[in-house]
């Protein structure tokens, strides 16, 4: 899943500076090479930790396992390369001054802060998969799948030490970690694929031919673990399509892809989804799995122990790194959200603040326990506002509505681009709890609702007079 | 010259990262010797990479 880390941090965050309120001029586009080490960085994180082991524990098959993985990630590529980067090389600002150009200052305002809240949730579960290799030389009790609430006072005292590292490093030494985060990328996914190769005579695979038969009968076996829902490939599938919902669909990554010199290069995407989304999934999947097999279904759940069984001293370091290098930028730009209230609040103070209720969130396993359902619900949360960036471009100029509204009408809040947003999560809200659907499923009719709505309600709302501005 | 002979240095660290985990696959080493090489494939890349990987 999508960090805020790795080789696109510096980058990213020197956008946060450079041109910030006006399009990426033609001198200062990136070539191929930069988007490609970008998105195999990013999607190699921490996360995959968590997810790859959650879709064991959730009973997926393995034939639905490779496929939906395969399908999913290529309709995230498509996504990235045909809505965000299309639209992002069309106009070449980052996404938040878009939706400023669109909703208004106020309404890119509570984007802003909703973003940062949920980037509050994700450092978390990543302090939290840290402290669980910290914890390994304290016999420190872990966690197990159903825990909601912090199972011991020895994993409140690791997260409480994890969270408050992490905190003032992103207060004080954050470029280093930028920089720190680039290096270890290319090693974090040789110790991924390293140990699961290493593990698999363990399960019983000493030849190529004997992978498969494993794979479906003691990998993904098809039976979900006691108090685990069952995952399907439809599951699997829309999983890897949405978990990055935010980035794609939901348009954020505009301030990525405005570099890019022509839209096609949206296509790197399939560099993180390859390595991160698909190779780094299955082997921690396949860690998980002996781990089972180990423990006898035990359903603890702790990434640190996991890798360290399966890549000794390695492994443990490298879940503290992945989940650490992903849980710093994270909490930074929660950080950097929530300053945009107030610019004259110091950087700093704002991150302490984020980096406590970040920590303290941190001790609640339920975090990453459910952390497939927390990153579904954050591409769901955030993907109206890609939706009313998609219609803006495309339809509303088409039926002759007036694009970017709020700052062509000088308003701080556009109602059309707000009631959209709202409505948007209320309906996929009562198709959740009326129909059953799950929230895995709900973002796809959710975009098609929103675009819909956005052009209803632009067009009540065009229809009162307003000052227009020609641009 | 220098970087790229640590740059040489790092790719062979990063290396023994993962060929130990192949030959543990095909049963010719043991898994105690694969973890001690990923370790000190680790520290040589983290020593080592910093001097030429740019930022």
């Amino acid at each position: 899943m999508a960090s805020f880390d790795k080789k696109s941090l510096v980058s990213k965050l020197d956008a946060v500076n450079e041109y910030e309120r006006e399009p990426v001029p033609e001198s200062k586009l990136k070539g191929w090479k930069s988007f490609i080490g970008t998105y195999a960085g990013e999607h190699t994180a921490g996360t995959e930790f968590v997810l790859g082991p959650l879709f064991v524990a959730h009973g997926v098959a393995a034939s639905d396992l490779f496929l939906g993985l395969l399908i999913g990630n290529l309709l995230a590529v498509l996504s990235w390369a045909y809505l965000t980067a299309k639209i992002s090389i069309k106009k070449r600002v980052t996404l938040y001054y878009q939706l400023e150009k669109i909703g208004g200052k106020n309404f890119a305002l509570g984007y802003n802060l909703v973003n940062a809240g949920l980037f509050c949730f994700l450092a978390g579960s990543m302090i939290a998969v840290s402290a669980t290799a910290v914890g390994i030389p304290f016999d420190l009790p872990m966690p197990t799948l159903n825990d909601i609430y912090p199972n011991s006072i020895g994993w409140v005292i690791t997260v409480l030490v994890v969270g408050t590292i992490t905190t003032l490093v992103a207060m004080f030494g954050f470029d280093q970690v930028a920089r720190f985060a680039n290096l270890a990328a290319p090693w974090m996914i040789m110790i991924f694929i390293a140990a699961a190769i290493a593990v698999l005579p363990q399960l019983g695979v000493t030849s190529l031919a004997d992978f498969w038969p494993v794979a479906e009968s003691k990998i993904w076996n098809g039976v979900p673990l006691e108090g685990q829902s069952k995952f399907t490939f439809w599951h699997v599938t829309f999983f890897a399509w949405f978990c990055n919902m935010a980035m794609h669909i939901g348009m954020a990554d505009m301030s990525l892809l405005r570099y890019a010199k022509k839209w096609q290069y949206g296509f790197a995407s399939s560099a993180g989804m390859i390595l991160g989304h698909y190779i780094a999934w299955v082997a921690s999947g396949i860690l998980y799995a002996l781990f089972l097999q180990q423990s006898a279904n035990s359903t603890e759940f702790a990434p640190g122990p996991v890798a360290y069984n399966a890549a000794g001293i390695a492994g443990a370091l490298c879940v503290i790194i992945a989940g650490w290098t992903t849980a710093n930028p994270t909490l930074y730009r929660a950080g950097l959200a929530i300053q945009a209230i107030n610019a004259k609040w110091k950087t700093w103070k704002v991150t302490l603040v984020v980096g406590l209720v970040t920590t303290i969130a941190a001790m609640f396993p339920a975090l990453v326990m459910k952390l497939l359902e927390f990153v579904a619900l954050y591409g769901l949360i955030l993907m109206p506002a890609g939706a009313v960036i998609f219609a803006d471009v495309y339809f509303l100029p088409r039926l002759g509505l007036q694009e970017e509204y709020a700052e062509r009408a000088g308003i701080r809040f556009n109602t059309a681009a707000a009631a959209t947003w709202i409505l948007t999560l209320l309906i996929c809200l009562w198709l959740n709890l009326s129909f059953g659907i799950e929230i895995f499923f709900v973002g796809l009719p959710g975009w098609f609702i929103a675009v819909v709505l956005y052009v209803i309600v632009s067009k009540v709302v065009q229809r009162r007079p307003a000052q227009i501005t020609s641009l | 010259m220098k970087s790229r002979v640590l740059m040489i240095l790092s790719f062979i660290f990063l290396a023994m990262t993962i060929v130990p985990a192949f030959l543990v696959f095909a049963q010719v080493m043991s898994m105690s010797q694969n973890k001690t090489l990923m370790f000190i494939g680790t520290v040589g890349w983290f020593v080592t990479a910093p001097f030429w990987m740019k930022k």
